[in-house]
């Protein structure tokens, strides 16, 4: 789960970590209001789900209140489009209005897992400001790494090596240390999957904080942290990802026009391979789970038929534990509860396929069965045309 | 021989009581595994499915000389689960829950450095030896006694290529799916190690996915060290960046990951890699026929 940058900094505040002073503003007077008691100067950062907000012109520097308003006017309600937002862009609502802050110079502190060694990692580089795939590209040797034991969390001494291997003045590192040990507390408390601090700066009067700030949460712990999951923004999430989770089905919309419905993550992904592989579109990843029972299946035709740009469904099922009559079963049940108007294309396979294939060809539906995926993905980016 | 598994492991359930574990053990017992009992803290005492039922797993090694585990316990006490039957020296444990946190498992991986057990998953189907051995949720009838080893982050996909093996007449000395979390016990380079290994297992079919990078660190392993040949299978060729797909593990992140450069990796070690997940079958039986092995692998 991701929140925005004025949420992320007000957990980093309460671990004691190094923000700007700065609140969170709906409309334009809250905007002017806040930077007035900052005493009308202020930085006005639009609040999206996407990086690349400064490039594209989503952080605007406002020296007296009128500036604070025109800039807030400007950015309440505009279409963001960064390199992340894709081409579609994103709704700005929310302004983070925050003091000035006088920059001496821009740094990068990262934690991430390192999946090959099962490990936190904490990234550092002098290179603030820019993106660290892009750093990592062209400069490796311009990041450093210190790889977290999690029995005894990140030490001083490697937080120490870190801030002078990029360059912290040595008076400030001690204060740069601070910064790093409660970014990592925040981030194992916490249960995030990314804490990014970019740029940390050094700043006029001596001071080490975070002038952005990202943190994604591990979606599987949010359990345990009921504060996080109040903070999700759910304008920022596709209204049918949304919807899916409800259910517990695993929905990704895409931009084709064939909907996928498929038991199993790893055989869901090779399926619009598929699809994709024989010149179709997909429209959607969609793990109906291992169960793949009748009310799953109905509500998630329920869910590829609201998008208005699928033309057709390919259903791919192995059944295995589960016997193919029952999928097929809850396939024609759940087909003519939602009253399918569009092509449907049913590989199915495993225990009892014939049984499955003959109670598909005798519904009455409309329903192709397919032997493979092979002629599955063929027989429907036909029937779409 | 076979990896991992065999007629004589002796394998308890945790969570045997709960739902999917008690439907689950019922099944491994009609398998033929030696299931030789269970836990469920509370429960100890009594019995089910004609098989005692331990508070601890302490209790239960000590009573019925189990040596594996299977975890059915839900996410939120899943890496408990895992440490108890490493503390009480189960060699392998196989976690089949999906979804436990992801700083739980750096945990449970920093626990098990120690640690002799061998964990595989979480968040897979289990492990397989045909006709001898079913620990997990993988049907057992699609498989046949032979001679291919299987490797798979996803269950799916590894149901698929059994049931295509079999369909094929070709057995599988085992299958073993290693999960589609990020941080997991079991990585394809220690399975391969162990199929590289076994006198039994004369080919292998490896299914990778996007995210990480596991099936790099493959196929440096396999060119540098395999005797046997290897097809391979990799999901995600068309999924969009900075999604998740399903799995935790399955992601492409700053660029990283994407099944080209899986795919570039494999085939530069000498890997066949099947274009659609219809054709790993096929793709094994050619090379098979290709290397002159596909008589035995027959048999």
């Amino acid at each position: 789960m991701n929140i925005h940058e004025y949420q992320a900094k007000a957990v980093l505040r309460q671990y004691g970590v190094a923000v700007p002073e700065g609140e969170v503003a709906f409309t334009v007077d809250d905007a002017v209001q806040i930077a007035n008691r900052f005493g009308g100067k202020a930085v006005v950062k639009a609040q999206i789900h996407a990086g690349g907000r400064g490039k594209a012109g989503g952080v605007k520097l406002a020296r007296s209140l009128d500036e604070v308003k025109n800039h807030a006017s400007e950015l309440l309600g505009k279409v963001l489009v960064t390199h992340q937002t894709g081409p579609e862009g994103k709704l700005v609502k929310r302004l983070l209005i925050e003091t000035l802050t006088d920059i001496k110079k821009e740094y990068y502190i990262g934690l991430v897992l390192d999946r090959s060694i099962g490990r936190v990692v904490m990234m550092a580089s002098a290179e603030g400001g820019m993106e660290i795939e892009e750093v990592a590209a062209k400069t490796p040797e311009k990041i450093f790494r210190e790889s977290i034991d999690p029995a005894i969390g990140l030490q001083g001494f490697q937080a120490r090596k870190l801030a002078f291997a990029i360059g912290i003045p040595n008076e400030l590192v001690n204060k740069a240390v601070k910064f790093m040990l409660g970014l990592y507390q925040v981030f194992v408390e916490k249960d995030c999957s990314i804490a990014e601090i970019n740029p940390l700066v050094v700043t006029g009067d001596g001071n080490v904080m975070a002038l952005d700030a990202k943190l994604n949460f591990d979606d599987n712990a949010l359990f345990r942290h009921k504060d996080i999951l109040e903070l999700r923004d759910l304008d920022e999430e596709d209204p049918r990802e949304v919807e899916a989770s409800k259910y517990e089905l695993s929905y990704i919309a895409l931009t084709g026009n064939i909907g996928c419905m498929v038991n199993g993550a790893g055989l869901a992904m090779a399926t619009m391979d598929t699809i994709k592989y024989y010149g179709g579109e997909p429209a959607n990843f969609l793990d109906v789970g291992g169960g793949a029972s009748e009310e799953k299946v109905t509500e998630a035709f329920k869910i590829i038929l609201a998008d208005e740009g699928v033309r057709g469904i390919l259903v791919n099922i192995f059944g295995g534990i589960m016997k193919c009559d029952v999928i097929a079963n809850g396939v024609v049940a759940a087909a003519k509860q939602v009253g399918l108007d569009r092509p449907l294309v049913v590989r199915l396979e495993g225990t009892n396929v014939d049984m499955g294939k003959k109670i598909l060809n005798e519904s009455g539906l409309a329903i192709h069965a397919a032997d493979s995926l092979a002629e599955a993905a063929q027989k429907i980016i036909q029937l779409v045309g | 021989m076979s990896i991992l598994v065999n007629k004589n492991t002796r394998v308890i359930t945790q969570g045997i009581t709960g739902s999917a574990g008690l439907f689950h053990t019922k099944q491994a017992i009609e398998y033929g595994t030696k299931i030789v009992g269970g836990t469920t803290p509370g429960k100890g005492g009594t019995t089910i499915e004609g098989v005692p039922v331990f508070n601890t797993v302490e209790e239960a090694v000590k009573s019925t000389g189990a040596n594996a585990s299977v975890i059915y316990v839900p996410p939120a006490f899943a890496a408990d689960a895992i440490l108890e039957a490493a503390d009480a020296g189960i060699e392998l444990i196989v976690c089949i829950t999906e979804g436990i946190p992801v700083f739980d498992m750096v945990n449970v991986k920093r626990y098990l450095e120690n640690k002799k057990s061998r964990l595989i998953g979480p968040n897979c189907p289990g492990v397989i030896t045909p006709g001898e051995c079913k620990i997990g949720i993988m049907p057992g009838y699609i498989h046949k006694r032979g001679h291919v080893g299987v490797v798979s982050r996803s269950g799916t996909l590894t149901y698929e290529a059994v049931h295509q093996l079999t369909q094929l007449g070709i057995g599988q000395s085992s299958a073993v799916g290693i999960g589609g979390d990020p941080v997991n016990g079991t990585n394809f380079v220690d399975v391969l190690t162990m199929y590289n290994n076994d006198p039994e297992t004369e080919a292998v079919i490896m299914i990778g996915e996007i995210g990480g990078n596991a099936e790099e660190d493959a196929a440096a392993y396999i060119k540098e060290h395999m005797k046997k040949p290897v097809v391979g299978f990799i999901a995600g060729r068309s999924a969009p960046p900075g999604k998740r797909m399903g799995h935790a593990g399955a992601i492409i992140s700053g660029g990283k990951g994407t099944a080209s450069e899986k795919v570039a990796a494999m085939e530069a070690a000498g890997i066949r890699v099947a274009n659609t997940p219809s054709e790993m079958g096929s793709t094994l039986y050619q090379v098979l026929e290709e290397r002159q092995l596909l008589e035995k692998c027959k048999s």
